[in-house]
């Protein structure tokens, strides 16, 4: 007895605080926040107890996947990710390729183009909601000064007060903010490509884009990965940006964490809740079998 | 997921040699045109930056649309002065929420880090994975009964509450890089330690702490940039006479009916300078809590 305690006592003294906090925090809440998701915990009396809670099952799920509204936060939501993930990744891509090869002034490209990652999503909001004005014309500012003043005027539009796709607009600086990081990340994985691999195949008599074809995009691939998981599961939980320069009454704008934060505010629990497990089953089914094959993968190596 | 830091050398350190291109007209003409490429992409990155600059030293004068992106007609400190009496009471209660926030997430991870790296046992996998996805949930997912919980357990709105939050909320990254951190110690410097007498916490203490400074200072940095940022949990937990600076810049910006530019964003470069200045003055560590976060080997 003794023995498996100096055995399995260390370890488990070390790690058992956080076990115990992330068995709680994340696990156990997750399954409260499903309960009261099944609940019709609609008004303030029942949050505080002052009224009475019944069970409801699956309602609120149906109710909300039947609005238009929540409809319209989905579809949003869509559009947010495939403008920020596809902005991010081309630009995060062509800005590690160019810098790949032996360039001057490499550090201080690559530091700039990385720069807005250290700053907050609110401080860059406060900035974003000036340059993404939708006045246009004489009262223009903003970018649409700007295309004025450069001879591009037709490029002017009014951004996120667009009714269909203003929450593209919202991505803008969200891909402004992340591309240097999925720069960072393309620039590791082709300085991770052995220089004799692109030896072997030039020797072979590859031309440049077989050579990009068959050895180096697939050696990018992880990376690719890697990089459409973190910024796709960011994407998912856009929230700060909208907040920042939006604001959360705004429609067009509006995604379902904001429809979370809203129910939350009026004190609508049991929708609240629902809208954060609709947002943990999305990011699920992106995150986990990502996890699942490299832990599998790492377990090979 | 085995980056590590060292790993980063790769991108921080030298590029690769020179290739050998045939044509050397048409190697220049596309050197030039790369260099007119990244400068092009340098000043779109920043622009904002200029925005920020420029209005924040803007007085009331420089109002019109017109002169939106002229330099101010006579330079003011008037907005700084305001942000900052707006300011500097969050900007004091968000340093003492991230200080004790990123060390202990920090100590804790690295206790876990060192046990998921350094002893196998059944489920080890599991764990992990189950400690990694805690950094990827909605955190919308567990607001509401989270709320409910730190209501009921009497922890102060504020800080207090969020100091908590992001220890706990923290444990899976800080986790994911020290374990990343400790499977490159290698295996015979702790067994080193077994052999002379020394059970796990000895050798925790005494041979794996003083090893692993570097990986500290890249989970302190990133636990320091993500807590300070950190919006979300500011909304739900905090007000504006008790939360951090994020909650009082955007207060300050989309508090009244019209908002004051010149102030807002004197306040956006206020409330960035400590991130900004840790990204300047510790990049490469920086870079390090990037990768480490994300990359698998």
């Amino acid at each position: 007895m003794p023995r498996h305690l100096r055995r399995w006592g260390p370890p488990l003294l070390l790690i058992a605080p956080s076990l115990i906090l992330l068995a709680v925090f994340v696990y156990g809440l997750i399954a409260v926040n499903a309960k009261t998701s099944a609940t019709d915990m609609h008004t303030a009396a029942q949050t505080t107890g002052r009224a009475p809670v019944h069970g409801v099952g699956l309602k609120n799920y149906f109710d909300l996947l039947g609005s238009e509204a929540f409809q319209h936060s989905l579809r949003n939501l869509v559009i947010y990710t495939v403008v920020f993930l596809g902005g991010t990744m081309l630009f995060g891509f062509l800005w590690a390729w160019l810098l790949d090869r032996p360039v001057r002034f490499e550090g201080w490209f690559r530091s700039i183009y990385l720069f807005p990652m250290a700053i907050s999503f609110v401080a860059s909001g406060v900035v974003w909601r000036w340059l993404l004005n939708s006045n246009q014309g004489e009262s223009a500012s903003g970018l649409n000064r700007l295309f004025q003043m450069v001879g591009l005027p037709f490029l002017q539009n009014n951004w996120w007060n667009n009714v269909d796709y203003g929450i593209a607009a919202i991505a803008i600086p969200a891909i402004w903010q992340m591309s240097g990081y999925v720069m960072a990340l393309f620039l590791a994985g082709f300085r991770g490509i052995p220089e004799e691999l692109r030896e072997a195949a030039r020797i072979d008599g590859a031309s440049e884009w077989k050579l990009y074809r068959h050895v180096i995009f697939p050696q990018l691939s992880p990376v690719a990965l890697s990089a459409v998981i973190i910024v796709g599961h960011m994407s998912l939980k856009a929230f700060d940006l909208i907040m920042s320069i939006s604001k959360p009454a705004n429609y067009q704008t509006k995604v379902p964490a904001i429809d979370m934060y809203v129910f939350k505010s009026s004190f609508n629990y049991a929708n609240a809740a629902a809208v954060g497990v609709i947002l943990l089953v999305i990011v699920a089914i992106l995150v986990v079998p990502y996890l699942v094959h490299t832990t599998r993968t790492e377990k090979k190596s | 997921m085995t980056a590590t830091v060292e790993q980063l050398g790769s991108i921080t350190g030298q590029p690769r040699p020179q290739d050998r291109v045939p044509g050397r007209g048409r190697y220049a003409l596309g050197r030039t045109a790369k260099y007119a490429v990244l400068l092009f992409f340098l000043l779109v990155v920043l622009i904002p930056v200029y925005v920020l600059f420029v209005t924040s030293f803007k007085g009331a004068g420089d109002a019109s649309p017109t002169r939106a992106w002229n330099l101010p007609q006579s330079w003011t400190t008037e907005n700084w002065t305001a942000a900052w009496d707006a300011l500097a009471p969050a900007i004091w209660r968000t340093v003492q929420m991230v200080v004790p926030a990123a060390i202990i997430s920090s100590l804790l991870g690295s206790m876990n880090g060192f046990v998921l790296a350094k002893w196998r046992f059944r489920g080890a996998d599991l764990v992990f994975t189950l400690i990694l996805f805690g950094m990827f949930i909605p955190y919308q997912a567990v607001m509401i009964p989270l709320l409910q919980l730190v209501l009921n357990a009497g922890i102060p709105s504020g800080i207090p509450s969020l100091i908590l939050l992001h220890v706990i909320y923290g444990i899976p990254i800080t986790t994911l890089i020290f374990r990343n951190y400790y499977l490159s110690v290698p295996n015979e410097l702790l067994e080193a330690a077994r052999v002379d007498g020394a059970g796990m916490m000895r050798t925790y203490a005494s041979v794996v702490l003083p090893i692993s400074i570097p990986a500290f200072v890249v989970v302190l940095i990133w636990q320091f940039t993500s807590a300070w940022n950190d919006f979300l949990f500011a909304v739900f937990f905090s007000s504006s006479r008790n939360g951090p600076v994020t909650l009082a810049l955007n207060n300050l910006a989309n508090g009244a009916l019209l908002t004051n530019y010149g102030v807002s964003m004197a306040g956006a470069l206020l409330a960035s300078l400590p991130t900004l200045l840790v990204y300047v003055l510790l990049g490469k560590y920086f870079i390090g809590g990037l990768m480490s976060g994300s990359v698998k080997g």
